[in-house]
């Protein structure tokens, strides 16, 4: 099957910096893909080159099969929704989001109404005539995923689109966004460096780190098995736990990851047996359902999340952290 | 808990400037009418004070016999400034200044365009300095070296004469109205000067509205299947136009109004700035110099007010 975007040794470079480096990727049709990683990781120069914002130094990009070099933006079949929009603040809701077809040339009457489907289906009806500027930001969100839609794109490219929204607003449109994925069938690309974002949406994430991909898969796959110390790091609030470490409590003696949510805790002193250290309470943080933990294990601070009913801690106590034997997972030294 | 001794939380400390400006952040509007007062008495009283005097004189007339100005109301001034040969000078001045307001867009835009998008650092402080550096100068050695340089003695002429074009200098010399004995003494001198000192208030506000663009908005437009001519028309041209519309208000104002260079350079016939000097000086007709002085205020309230049906202040 031909992929929806195809990376084959993709490269990017300003100057002496090295954006993207040697990028390998397949993005199936019909896929929301998520590009995660740090700022200046090459996550946003990648979704530039398939815009056609940049072109690659080496290697090669093809969209639906087709090859992109060369092609200037308005010859792709691709859209973008930028990360602050770029409404245009001279022209009503409408003529923004009619604005695709009619440099195409289609007539008045036709992309006007093919620019109110679009405004009904991010549930926008009775904008038409306003200005971006009496907008607020998650209307303007919305206009520019209209904008970007209403011309039907192969592969839609979204830049941190979320970012500038409020927690409600942004967890409100993640839904709405992969609602509208599933019902479109178009293939999402999703810039972002929101490591929650990105696993609860996409039906696969790239992790980038220095312009390269650290690990591709599915979200369940990255945040149980991350590849390296950096995926850990970065995906989620996991223990990193060093080699020497490990190897003292029963572990292969390599940097391991370890889940916050798999080690339980009692209160009291060391018990006999291996996958267990004896700890030292630093601070307590109540969040509703689970309370997190943070604990020093001879030298190693190591954070657990813990059901809020297993009964209170305080700061200094020591406690007991017990892991099943099978909750390490054993990673890649690689920062 | 500590104890805190009373009067020992806020600082109640200070003398006359303390208490002053703790009364003016108490009461904001006092210190912003303390602000502005000077500047709109300046502006309110001193200046359009005397400019609706000036306008009031347009409704007098002159005693033809005394020469002294009659006091009374009277539209017979306006009358006058319809005769033909008023007419004359009040279309050549129009023309003029549209020429030059036209001309100096075209050649600001790609100028400011550059600056804005392209020119940084050290380009751009070159930009400012290249731009600027003419104002600098007295205006009337900038005339005065313009008129040496149009002048058939000068370095056009010698110029031409070397790269052996003195016919195409002549062609255009021939040129029926705008043409003449020499390039300093016809209208294409007196256009070429006026394009040259005002260009500099045609360029800065046209790069500032430019600036003002962002660069995404470029981006968007490109992906969303605009070729760069269409961006052109319909991000770039509009989002710039207050600019030029703003750069154009100087040129043309200024066109409208100068009575020194159609006075050193071009030929001898009257600008609507030379009338209404010549009228208020020499010929002592007050009343038709503040009736060619309502002039140029109602052409530039037309040309507002049509720029602002078409609609070139949306994106202010």
């Amino acid at each position: 099957m031909t992929s929806a975007v195809s990376f084959q040794h993709v490269s990017r470079h300003f100057g002496p910096v090295r954006a993207v480096d040697d990028v390998v990727l397949d993005i199936a049709p019909g896929e929301f893909f998520a590009m995660l990683g740090p700022s200046g990781s090459g996550k946003t120069t990648c979704l530039r080159l398939v815009a056609g914002f940049e072109q690659p130094t080496s290697g090669h990009i093809e969209i639906f099969g087709e090859t992109a070099e060369g092609l200037p933006p308005y010859r792709r079949n691709v859209n973008t929704v930028f990360q602050d929009y770029a409404l245009f603040p001279h022209m009503n809701i409408l003529d923004n989001v009619a604005y695709g077809l009619m440099v195409k040339g289609m007539p008045r009457r036709t992309r006007e109404t093919k620019a109110r489907d679009a405004l009904d289906l991010v549930e926008l009806k009775g904008f038409e005539a306003r200005r971006p500027s009496q907008l607020s930001g998650g209307q303007r969100q919305r206009v520019a995923l209209a904008r970007a839609l209403v011309n039907e794109p192969k592969v839609l490219l979204l830049d941190e689109p979320l970012g500038a929204l409020d927690l409600k607003l942004r967890e409100q449109m993640q839904v709405e966004l992969k609602t509208l994925q599933r019902n479109l069938g178009i293939t999402f690309v999703f810039v972002t460096h929101d490591q929650s974002e990105a696993l609860s949406m996409a039906d696969r994430v790239a992790i980038f780190n220095n312009g390269k991909i650290v690990q591709v898969g599915a979200p369940k796959d990255i945040y149980e098995r991350p590849r390296t110390r950096f995926v850990a790091d970065f995906v989620g609030s996991s223990n990193v736990l060093p080699p020497d470490f490990t190897q003292r409590t029963g572990g292969p003696g390599k940097w391991v990851s370890l889940r916050p949510e798999k080690i339980t805790i009692a209160a009291g002193g060391m018990k006999p047996g291996s996958h267990a250290v004896e700890a030292t309470v630093t601070s307590v943080h109540y969040q509703g359902a689970v309370t997190r933990v943070n604990t020093e294990a001879a030298g190693q601070a190591i954070a657990v999340s813990a059901p809020s009913s297993f009964g209170a801690v305080n700061i200094g106590d020591i406690v007991t952290l017990q892991w099943p034997a099978d909750a390490f997972h054993a990673m890649e030294d690689e920062a | 808990m500590t104890d805190t001794a009373a009067g020992t939380v806020h600082d109640r400390h200070g003398g006359l400037l303390r208490r002053i400006s703790d009364t003016l952040f108490r009461h904001p509007h006092l210190l912003l009418t303390l602000l502005i007062a000077p500047p709109l008495l300046w502006l309110g009283i001193v200046y359009l004070g005397s400019l609706l005097a000036l306008l009031a004189q347009s409704f007098f007339s002159i005693d033809e016999f005394s020469g002294m100005v009659k006091r009374e109301f009277t539209l017979s001034t306006y009358a006058e400034l319809l005769n033909l040969a008023n007419v004359d000078v009040i279309l050549r001045s129009l023309v003029m200044a549209v020429a030059v307001t036209l001309a100096a867009a075209l050649i600001a835009f790609p100028i400011a365009y550059y600056a804005a998008r392209y020119a940084r650092g050290r380009w751009k402080a070159f930009f400012y300095l290249a731009v600027m550096l003419p104002l600098w100068s007295s205006y009337l050695v900038r005339v005065y070296a313009w008129k040496l340089i149009l002048a058939k003695e000068g370095i056009i002429t010698w110029l031409a004469d070397k790269l052996y074009i003195t016919w195409a200098l002549d062609a255009i010399l021939a040129l029926p109205v705008i043409g003449g004995p020499s390039l300093s003494i016809s209208y294409i001198g007196t256009f070429l000067v006026f394009l040259y000192v005002w260009l500099p208030y045609m360029i800065l506000p046209t790069q500032a509205a430019l600036e003002r663009v962002p660069a995404n908005l470029l981006e968007a437009s490109a992906d969303l299947g605009a070729v760069p001519r269409q961006t052109f028309w319909t991000v770039i041209f509009p989002l710039a136009l207050p600019g030029l519309i703003a750069g154009s208000i100087f040129t043309f104002s200024l066109t409208l109004g100068d009575y020194i260079i159609p006075q050193i350079v071009g030929t001898s016939t009257y600008f609507l700035g030379q009338a209404v000097y010549t009228l208020q000086g020499t010929a002592g007709n007050i009343p038709l110099a503040a009736a060619f002085t309502v002039v140029p205020i109602v052409i530039m309230g037309i040309y507002l007010s049509i720029a602002k049906r078409m609609g070139a202040f949306d994106a202010l």
